[in-house]
């Protein structure tokens, strides 16, 4: 294999979304073939109802595709609407998740929110609540490790999720839209740090957005339009 | 980390309510079960206390417990002659109701069998034991009787020499321990007019003898006391109790007994099971249906309670799913809260119940065999009614996380 083979976090081949049959049938995604690799920041651009979502969740592995295939490092974890793995023990120990409102649990403080992950995945309670603490100091929040996500701002409620997004040290990273809710400054924030931990954790990061104000801080940019996806011109 | 206390925590006022309205309704669950084993205990309360090995009643009836019943006098003699027979007592045993202070008082009187009997096993709160044979009386703390009152029943006026508590009738009501001449006393006392009208029939009955023509002095026999007149039977007893010596085979006796044509015998066993069959039958199964539909309610209430607790963390548990939690973890939340809802629940309805089911008119027993069941019944409902709530977060799609 190729070194680009070996730093392939991300391949699609072909992935088809259809919604509904027949008089209602709506294909929300048509032959989306598609390559990151570990470390590339993808920005994901189209207007509403263009398919990105539909795309995210497919990757995701939340929403299986009607037809063609996800790899993920390499392996084939979805076909069609036939799961090769255990998609939700594969979430957890490959994906992280970033979305437009910051979706903590609410009745856990920032520091658990983060810790969670880690338990789910196997870690001790200590391993889990240093690293935590690790991620959120990273992150530039490690004052408000025992805050509820009701008591932090906005951009700090972002920064808390990307920090749960890295806690099993993903390979892939994905975002949906989640700079939606913030301001310039603090979007333009939330869109350097996903570049930072794509090239210092070298994980594949996909970011849905309509932000066309960070666009710099990506790699590659993709656009997409009734379910086609394409890439789009620097 | 304990989610489901996390999530407790977060939601703790709502969680405190909740726990009590269940908590509350728990005790009224108890509370039916307590106020069984109160008629139970109640109803085989005498049986037990006054410890006798045989029951001699009216024949072919279930005894005083069950129905009237009426046996002589000299049924007492007749059963001490008996060979392995230690002693025995006469019963007698009637409920009355007077008026006192403007609120009716009943109670269920019952006859020493002096001098045999003083109420030397009566469990004493305050005073002492029967001194004479006539007006003194031992009254159950119920009454609200205390030691040195005086009360008249019928005729006589009675004063309360001791006093004994948990000592309780069938129906509820508080015991009095008077000597059986008194009881009896009490029992068939009448007014005077009724008296006179019952020598002026007696009189008008003779007149149509004719053996009153040749003996005119049996005529003036009508106006004296029904007890003086040889023809007229004294007040009968409602049993009589036998104790028996202690190498005596109950059996044996009870067969020589049973082989007397007027009664019928019964161990005190026999006796406590007619009774708990008969009077008390109903009582329990009209309790312990309403028991079981308290405890379907109870069922019900708290699965709809799971069930919106679940509906209020359908994002949380959709984002746990999307992190990748395994069901284990979601259905281990929502079960260790329905645990923790019965186990709060079930301790406010003992804590609380303590300080209320004594208020109650009738006794309300819990016993710990009694609480044991229902903390398993609790714990059995806790895990039923998560089943909705598990049922719910398991259909739940991370999806939804997004949305």
């Amino acid at each position: 294999m190729s070194d680009a083979g070996e730093t392939l976090a991300i391949e699609t081949d072909r992935l088809t979304k259809i919604y509904g049959s027949g008089n209602t049938e709506v294909v929300a995604m048509r032959d989306v073939s598609m390559q990151v690799h570990r470390g590339e920041v993808v920005a994901l651009l189209g207007p509403s109802g263009s398919g990105k979502s539909t795309f995210l969740t497919a990757v995701g592995l939340i929403n299986p595709p009607t037809a063609g295939r996800v790899l993920i490092g390499g392996k084939l974890v979805v076909e069609g609407d036939v799961p090769h793995t255990n998609l939700r023990s594969f979430r957890r120990r490959h994906l992280g998740f970033v979305f437009q409102k910051s979706n903590l649990i609410p009745f856990l403080s920032a520091r658990e929110n983060v810790q969670i992950a880690m338990q789910l995945n196997g870690d001790t309670p200590k391993s889990a609540r240093t690293r935590a603490q690790e991620l959120l100091d990273y992150l530039g929040v490690g004052d408000r490790g025992e805050n509820l996500p009701s008591m932090l701002s906005g951009g700090q409620q972002q920064r808390v999720a990307v920090a749960r997004a890295l806690a099993n040290h993903p390979s892939v990273i994905l975002a949906d839209e989640p700079t939606a809710a913030l301001d310039s400054h603090r979007g333009r924030q939330v869109m350097e740090l996903f570049a930072k931990v794509a090239h210092e954790q070298q994980a594949a990061v996909i970011v849905v957005t309509h932000d066309h104000r960070s666009l710099d801080v990506f790699d590659t940019r993709y656009e997409m339009e009734d379910g086609l996806m394409r890439l789009a011109e620097s | 980390m304990n989610l489901a206390l996390k999530d407790i925590r977060y939601s703790f006022g709502r969680f405190a309510l909740t726990t009590l309205g269940v908590g509350m309704l728990l005790m009224v669950v108890m509370g039916m079960g307590g106020i069984y084993r109160g008629v139970i205990e109640d109803a085989t309360l005498l049986i037990d206390r006054v410890d006798a090995d045989l029951w001699i009643v009216q024949r072919d009836t279930r005894g005083p417990f069950a129905e009237v019943s009426r046996v002589p006098p000299s049924l007492v003699h007749r059963a001490t002659a008996v060979p392995g027979v230690a002693s025995a007592r006469e019963f007698v045993y009637h409920t009355i109701q007077r008026e006192r202070n403007g609120k009716p008082l009943r109670i269920a009187v019952m006859g020493l069998s002096w001098p045999t009997d003083k109420g030397e096993w009566i469990a004493l709160t305050g005073g002492r034991v029967l001194r004479q044979n006539h007006f003194e009386m031992i009254a159950n703390e119920s009454l609200g009787l205390p030691v040195g009152h005086r009360i008249q029943l019928g005729q006589e006026t009675y004063t309360v020499v001791g006093t004994t508590n948990n000592m309780i009738g069938s129906s509820g009501d508080g015991m009095a321990f008077v000597t059986v001449r008194d009881a009896q006393a009490i029992q068939f006392d009448v007014p005077g007019e009724a008296v006179r009208l019952e020598r002026a029939a007696r009189e008008a009955r003779g007149r149509r003898f004719d053996l009153v023509a040749q003996q005119p002095m049996l005529l003036a026999n009508a106006q004296r006391p029904g007890s003086e007149l040889p023809a007229v039977a004294r007040p009968g007893l409602s049993a009589v109790m036998v104790s028996l010596k202690p190498d005596a085979d109950a059996d044996v006796v009870a067969d020589i007994i049973g082989g007397w044509g007027d009664v019928s015998v019964y161990t005190s066993d026999g006796q406590r099971e007619l009774l708990l069959k008969g009077t008390v039958e109903k009582i329990k199964r009209q309790i312990g249906l309403f028991r079981v539909l308290l405890t379907v309610i109870a069922a019900i209430i708290m699965a709809l309670i799971l069930y919106t607790m679940t509906l209020d963390k359908i994002h949380s548990i959709a984002l746990l799913k999307l992190i990748g939690a395994p069901n284990t973890v979601i259905l281990g939340l929502i079960l260790q809260q329905a645990l923790l809802l019965g186990a709060f629940g079930f301790a406010i309805a003992y804590l609380v119940g303590q300080k209320v089911f004594p208020m109650f008119p009738r006794r309300v027993l819990v016993t710990q065999p009694d609480l044991i069941q229902l903390a398993a019944i609790v714990l059995g409902i806790s895990i039923l009614s998560s089943v909705l709530g598990i049922w719910k977060a398991l259909r739940i799609s991370p999806n939804e996380a997004l949305s």
